[in-house]
């Protein structure tokens, strides 16, 4: 009790201390984060399961927030004009369930031309499980190797040759959508290809193999994984690269130059050229400088 | 105005000695002696020049063409015109021990391995879009004010010829350097070629020599960016400029100011002074864009090749308005006798920039058989004050505009998320209905101010002073507008003298003629006249007596209602 005393009393001449308040602060997320962890629902989920367990898991989850659009066994619906309300996802693989639903563009919040990538709504392990179920109705492409997404593993000269390599491959199947920075582009009735340099290395590969919305596919024969990696490795270099040329305008092209042509340069031009009419030579002289 | 001669002067009582010329005086008598330069530059380099700024706007493409051949004399030294295929080798990581064309790794040599290369490309490629752009404004303000009429129509033909001119010096410039975006450029230009009936195929052979791509076209293109358009803009833009020495400058109507003379300043030392200026103004600025923009990033293009394409493929943006046109037009092909006839690209791509560079380049003589307008011209018009004209210039730039947007249709429809589809119906129907209804709102919208003018001529402009009166009506003070302004103002014909003023039609087009010459003045308000005048004043006399008695009673900050002298005021108290 004694000892309480005194540590409470030397608690308390710190409280007006400066830094009290954050120290109090940092105590008091840690203890309610630290509690959140021990208590919250989702750490349950860390143990392994086996696969049986994890597909019945992902067939609930399918059950609950999919089966409206896709049907109760993923077989798809479609409208009495033969439209999809949502496409079969038999055969699609674990691949295309982890990037619809990695990159956010699953659950759809409502119909149009084109599912946009959004905060995604399921977990790591729900989206995991819901793979698994859609993987064991027919086989499929499934998510990627970590050795296919990096090249951090290969030496420098051999990930010099990667990105070349890379961009070859991007500038000959990617630019004509996504543009040459890989800024996105527009596609008919409304539909884009969307900016791609901050996507995440995983979603890019499953997006080559399964070729979500209006894009192709990209399969193992035709792009090899390795080829695979070396786009992703490109698309890296690019995100990461120096603007060596200065500002980059969104890096749109011609058209962003144009404006900025008009507006910034032309603009300030005949600012100046105002200013220099404005000032014109002066015909009186100053006060007190007559001769 | 006589002089008053009989005062005596107070200076130069003693007698003028020369004195010994100094060491340039005697350098310069002895150029004289043999150039006899002084008597032409005498002349010359007191040249009055009238101050307003639009009179500066072409200033900005002379000065961005010197950008131009400096920035472009310095390229030149580093870069090779040439096809052949080399391995890239450079210091850019990402296409090193790519193959590429000669011109391809010289212009990424320029960029990352010569010093200041990169800042000179982009200060190159700036200065042609100022280039281009200035020479565009400067033509609408010589349209808008009338300053290409008579004796001035021969010049307007060499600036529109300029402008053709710079837009394919363009062209052929960011064709140069063998990029992604240069080679479908390029790729495009053939397809254009080629889709004139008949001969466009021999022309493109002949041009590429050969099929699509061959060897031949970047050291071609190379001669005719270098030596062939440079002369010819060199040569015309001399031409263009004796013209303007000749004619003399044009200048806004005003006191002292006729159709006989300039009033300004001398060439020598004033306007030396301001354009010397703004050369290094427009170099500053190309310089500012080309240090902190990056412009035409060829490495991320990566060199040509006829498999690649990239979306954001757009040429620049003075080539912008055909392409727009080719992208909204509809799919139309004809089949005759074996032979494709392609009026999709070849209506909007090769006959309608020449039909609307035709109109251009005919604008102030249809202008003049239109108004049967013979006079000379040296005093400008207010845009308000040719209310058809005017409107028919912004149609035109409407018109522009829209083909402009088809131009980015893509860029607009991902920044904006529309549908591309979309877009390109509704520019389809824009491009006839827009630049109509521009006409007619600009028109209106001059004829309003014309109104407006001859309001404030009237009954003076509205001061913001409010007076209220002992019985306590409000009313705001109208003050009468500078004399000088006025005269400026009503320097201009009045609309029944300009249709009076040319010779009476006769000829087989007469009819329309008249109807047309009707069309272009009707609504159009005259100014004032001295009855109208007189009626407005005695109208405000009642006004003004009511309003003198509380004159000079007024409460703070009154004393600046242009009644009183503030010269002695202090605009702001002492801090």
């Amino acid at each position: 009790m004694r000892f309480l005393n005194r540590s409470a009393a030397s608690l308390s001449r710190h409280r007006r201390g400066r830094l009290a308040g954050l120290v109090l602060l940092l105590v008091g997320l840690i203890i309610s984060g630290g509690l959140y962890a021990t208590f919250s629902p989702a750490s349950s989920a860390t143990q392994s399961k086996t696969d049986a367990e994890l597909v019945e898991e992902g067939r609930q989850l399918f059950l609950t927030g999919c089966s409206f659009c896709h049907g109760q066994n993923a077989e798809g619906i479609t409208t009495v004009n033969g439209q999809f309300v949502g496409p079969s996802l038999v055969g699609v693989g674990a691949a295309a369930v982890d990037f619809q639903m990695g990159t956010g563009r699953m659950p759809l919040t409502i119909p149009g031309q084109q599912a946009p990538s959004k905060p995604g709504a399921y977990t790591d392990e729900e989206i995991e499980a819901i793979g698994a179920y859609v993987a064991s109705l027919a086989p499929g492409p499934a998510v990627p190797d970590e050795e296919y997404l990096t090249i951090e593993n290969l030496s420098d000269e051999e990930q010099q040759e990667a990105i070349s390599r890379g961009g070859q491959i991007f500038l000959t199947n990617c630019t004509a959508c996504h543009n040459f920075s890989g800024k996105g582009g527009a596609m008919p009735r409304g539909g884009y290809a969307p900016n791609i340099l901050n996507t995440d290395p995983k979603h890019i590969y499953e997006a080559m193999l399964t070729g979500p919305q209006s894009m192709d596919t990209f399969s193992n024969g035709n792009l090899s994984p390795e080829e695979k990696r070396d786009v992703i490795a490109y698309v890296g270099s690019m995100r990461d690269m120096p603007g060596y040329g200065g500002f980059s305008m969104g890096a749109l092209g011609p058209v962003s130059e144009g404006m900025f042509a008009w507006l910034v340069g032309l603009g300030s031009l005949v600012g100046f050229a105002i200013w220099i009419a404005a000032h014109t030579t002066r015909t009186k002289k100053k006060k007190g400088q007559e001769a | 105005m006589s002089k008053d001669t009989s005062a005596v002067a107070t200076s130069n009582t003693t007698a003028a000695t020369p004195s010994k010329p100094s060491k340039v005086g005697g350098a310069a008598t002895w150029a004289d002696d043999r150039l006899g330069l002084a008597a032409m530059g005498k002349k010359n380099l007191r040249k009055i020049f009238p101050d307003h700024w639009s009179f500066m706007l072409g200033e900005i493409a002379l000065w961005s063409f010197v950008v131009l051949l400096l920035t472009g004399i310095f390229l030149t030294f580093w870069f090779r015109p040439s096809m052949s295929e080399i391995v890239y080798e450079g210091s850019y990581d990402q296409l090193r021990g790519i193959q590429m064309s000669e011109a391809m790794a010289s212009a990424l040599d320029i960029s990352f391995d010569v010093r200041g290369g990169l800042l000179m490309r982009q200060m190159h490629h700036w200065a042609a879009m100022l280039f281009v752009a200035s020479m565009m404004i400067h033509l609408l303000r010589v349209w808008f004010t009338g300053a290409y009429r008579k004796p001035r129509e021969l010049n307007w033909v060499i600036g529109s010829l300029l402008l053709l001119l710079g837009t394919l010096e363009g062209f052929t410039g960011y064709s140069l350097p063998d990029d992604l975006l240069s080679g479908t450029g390029v790729r495009a230009a053939d397809g254009f070629i080629k889709s004139i009936p008949i001969v466009g195929s021999y022309i493109s052979f002949f041009l590429f020599g050969g099929e699509f791509p061959g060897e031949m076209i970047i050291p071609r293109l190379f001669t005719i960016h270098v030596l062939l358009i440079p002369g010819l803009l060199l040569g015309l833009i001399a031409a263009h400029m004796l013209l303007l020495v000749y004619h003399k400058h044009t200048q806004w109507p005003g006191p002292g100011r006729t159709e006989t003379n300039v009033v300004g300043f001398p060439m020598l030392p004033v306007y030396a002074a301001k354009a010397g200026g703004f050369f290094f103004i427009v170099f500053g600025v190309t310089a500012a864009l080309g240090a902190l923009l990056s412009i035409n990033a060829v490495w991320k293009y990566g060199p040509y090749d006829p498999s690649k394409v990239t979306a954001g493929s757009q040429p620049d943006w003075y080539m912008g308005w055909p392409d727009g046109a080719l992208r909204i037009m509809p799919g139309w092909e004809s089949h005759f006798w074996g032979s494709t006839w392609s009026w999709n690209v070849f209506l909007p791509i090769i006959v309608l920039p020449g039909l609307l560079f035709t109109v251009l380049l005919l604008l102030p003589f249809i202008d003049s058989w239109i108004t049967g307008d013979k006079r000379e011209h040296h005093l400008l018009q207010r845009p308000r004050n040719a209310p058809t004209r005017t409107g028919i210039m912004v149609a035109l730039m409407t018109l522009y505009a829209m083909f402009w947007i088809a131009g980015g249709n893509d860029i607009i429809a991902i920044t904006f998320h529309l549908s591309i589809n979309q877009i390109t119906y509704i520019l389809r129907a824009a491009v006839f209905i827009a630049p109509v209804i521009a006409f007619f709102v600009t028109r209106r919208i001059c004829i309003s101010l014309q109104r407006h003018d001859n309001e404030m001529m009237l009954h003076g402009y509205e001061s913001g002073v409010i007076m209220r009166s002992p019985e306590g009506a409000y009313t705001e003070k109208h003050l009468p507008l500078p004399e000088s302004k006025v005269y400026a103002w009503t320097h201009r014909d009045d609309s029944a003298e300009q249709l009076q003023s040319g010779e009476v039609h006769t000829g087989r087009f007469a009819k329309m003629r008249n109807k047309l010459r009707e069309l272009y003045y009707a609504d159009d308000v005259d100014k004032p006249t001295i009855e109208e005048l007189e009626a407005a004043h005695h109208h405000d006399e009642a006004e003004h007596a009511e309003q003198a008695e509380l004159v000079g009673k007024a409460s703070d900050g009154h004393q600046f209602d242009g009644h009183h002298d503030v010269s002695d005021e202090p605009l702001r108290g002492d801090h």
